[in-house]
């Protein structure tokens, strides 16, 4: 078997339309998983059970069922009964709220490792909850994290072909589809470097980001 | 200052205008751990009184639940005439609503023993967070507060830096201002030079020292340095399993206790 180049400038076009898609894709469901999973921590530390408990439940749910199955819910149950959205937002909004939860955890764990004594120097200075979350909690908590961050957008990166089952064609998606119509595998192998590519930078630049963060504290 | 060191015999001691702080018949429990048992004293404005007595006997909890950091069981809670805990509505007691408490205390400031600085803010930012978002101040007016501040703790040339970079005596005395830039009428002084190393110790007590000779705060001190508590109390309180067994000035504390439980105790840290 041969590796044919020209098979690959063939595949460019859609390779293209491909990367767009996942990136687009990761970009947005960071976006999602990183905000939505700060909200699902607060929630969870909120002393009114009916917030706290009904979160609980939902991320657990989430976290603890098949990204698969949650995008073919979003795809074709959810627009049964609410909105109806193309394959690509389909894709972003399961991978953000899939994310979320596990970024929920990570963002926990950095609220949990902030020392008790500074909730109490908060209440001793009668900083209103609203103002100890944003100038003394958080500061603290996502600098401790964001290592842990780095390595869920890796992660989501290497999920993100999943979205492909619903209709949008990332890069993976693109190369299936440009090699069952031709019979050639060319385009696969573009794919597989093109994740490397992406994903090595990307863990790089999480590790100087940490090595940058525990200098500076 | 008047205290009930038995509180079975008192249970509503007079009232007097110049009392500040005034506990009425608090229990508080860990658990099957009584903390403070029925307690009553007051505090009056002013005054500088230490609290001693061997670990778990209480007296930390005093401080925490003038801050509200833990809630008592039963009793009430007064600082300068309103409820700590709780609201008079249509002439009842009920739980205070947030708001109140928070306004309650507003009146107080807290030194720690681990200092419990904001490490991500700078020492003027420290210093300047709860001046600007709780009591409104002006960014400017704030920061020359602060200046005046760390001047009189001598830290002016660290107003840039972070906690980190500071030695645990600066941390300290950058906690102290903090406190002060509350104006607090009461300030409550947690153990404050137990964490730190013995060479630091006496900076930092020179600094209150002075701030209780020059400034007309309310103290409320734990502390074991003993030549300390005898130079700026006015009262010592000594408690036992979360009563007052004895008070007084320290003087009479300090060289002649009646108590034979405070006797055993000043000789053990003495």
């Amino acid at each position: 078997m041969t590796f044919d180049w020209d098979v690959v400038d063939e595949f460019m076009p859609r390779f293209w339309d491909g990367v767009l898609v996942t990136l687009q894709a990761l970009a947005l469901g960071t976006l999602i998983a990183f905000s939505l999973g700060l909200v699902w921590a607060m929630a969870q530390r909120s002393p009114q059970p009916w917030v706290r408990l009904p979160v609980i439940w939902v991320t657990e749910f989430i976290r603890n069922t098949p990204l698969l199955v949650q995008l073919f819910f979003l795809f074709y149950v959810v627009p049964e009964v609410g909105p109806s959205m193309s394959p690509l937002t389909t894709g972003i909004v399961g991978l953000g709220l899939h994310y979320s939860t596990y970024t929920a955890e990570v963002y926990r764990a950095g609220i949990d490792g902030v020392p008790v004594g500074q909730w109490e120097a908060s209440k001793a200075l009668s900083l209103s909850r609203r103002r100890t979350w944003t100038s003394v909690i958080l500061p603290q908590a996502i600098r401790r994290v964001v290592p842990a961050l780095g390595n869920y957008v890796v992660a989501m990166l290497k999920d993100s072909p999943m979205i492909a089952v619903i209709g949008a064609l990332d890069m993976l998606g693109e190369a299936r589809q440009f090699s069952n119509e031709t019979f050639t595998t060319e385009a696969i192998t573009v794919v597989g470097v093109a994740f490397i590519v992406i994903a090595y930078p990307a863990s790089l630049l999480i590790r100087a980001l940490e090595r940058r963060l525990v200098n500076n504290t | 200052m008047s205290t009930t060191p038995d509180s079975t015999t008192d249970k509503n001691p007079p009232v007097d205008g110049s009392q500040l702080i005034r506990f009425d018949n608090v229990t508080k429990r860990f658990g099957d751990n009584v903390v403070l048992d029925d307690l009553c004293f007051d505090v009056s404005s002013g005054k500088h009184v230490t609290l001693i007595g061997p670990s778990g006997s209480g007296k930390t909890t005093i401080l925490r639940l003038l801050m509200t950091l833990v809630e008592p069981d039963s009793g009430t809670v007064k600082v300068s005439g309103d409820y700590l805990f709780h609201e008079e509505r249509n002439g009842k007691l009920e739980p205070a609503g947030e708001s109140h408490i928070r306004e309650v205390r507003k009146n107080i400031g807290m030194v720690f023993q681990q200092f419990n600085l904001f490490p991500n803010m700078k020492v003027i930012r420290n210093i300047t967070e709860a001046p600007v978002h709780v009591l409104g101040l002006s960014k400017e007016e704030a920061e020359s507060r602060a200046r005046e501040l760390l001047e009189l703790v001598g830290l002016t040339e660290h107003i840039d830096k972070y906690p980190s970079q500071l030695s645990g005596g600066q941390q300290q005395r950058v906690a102290i201002a903090r406190a002060l830039a509350m104006r607090p009428q009461i300030l409550l002084l947690d153990e404050v030079t137990s964490a730190l190393d013995p060479e630091l110790v006496a900076g930092v007590l020179d600094l209150l020292r002075d701030i209780a000779r020059t400034t007309d705060i309310t103290m409320l001190c734990v502390t074991h340095e003993m030549n300390f508590a005898r130079d700026i109390s006015d009262d010592v309180l000594m408690f036992d399993a979360g009563k007052i067994i004895e008070s007084g000035p320290p003087e009479k504390i300090f060289s002649e206790p009646e108590h034979e439980r405070t006797q055993q105790f000043l000789n053990a840290i003495l």
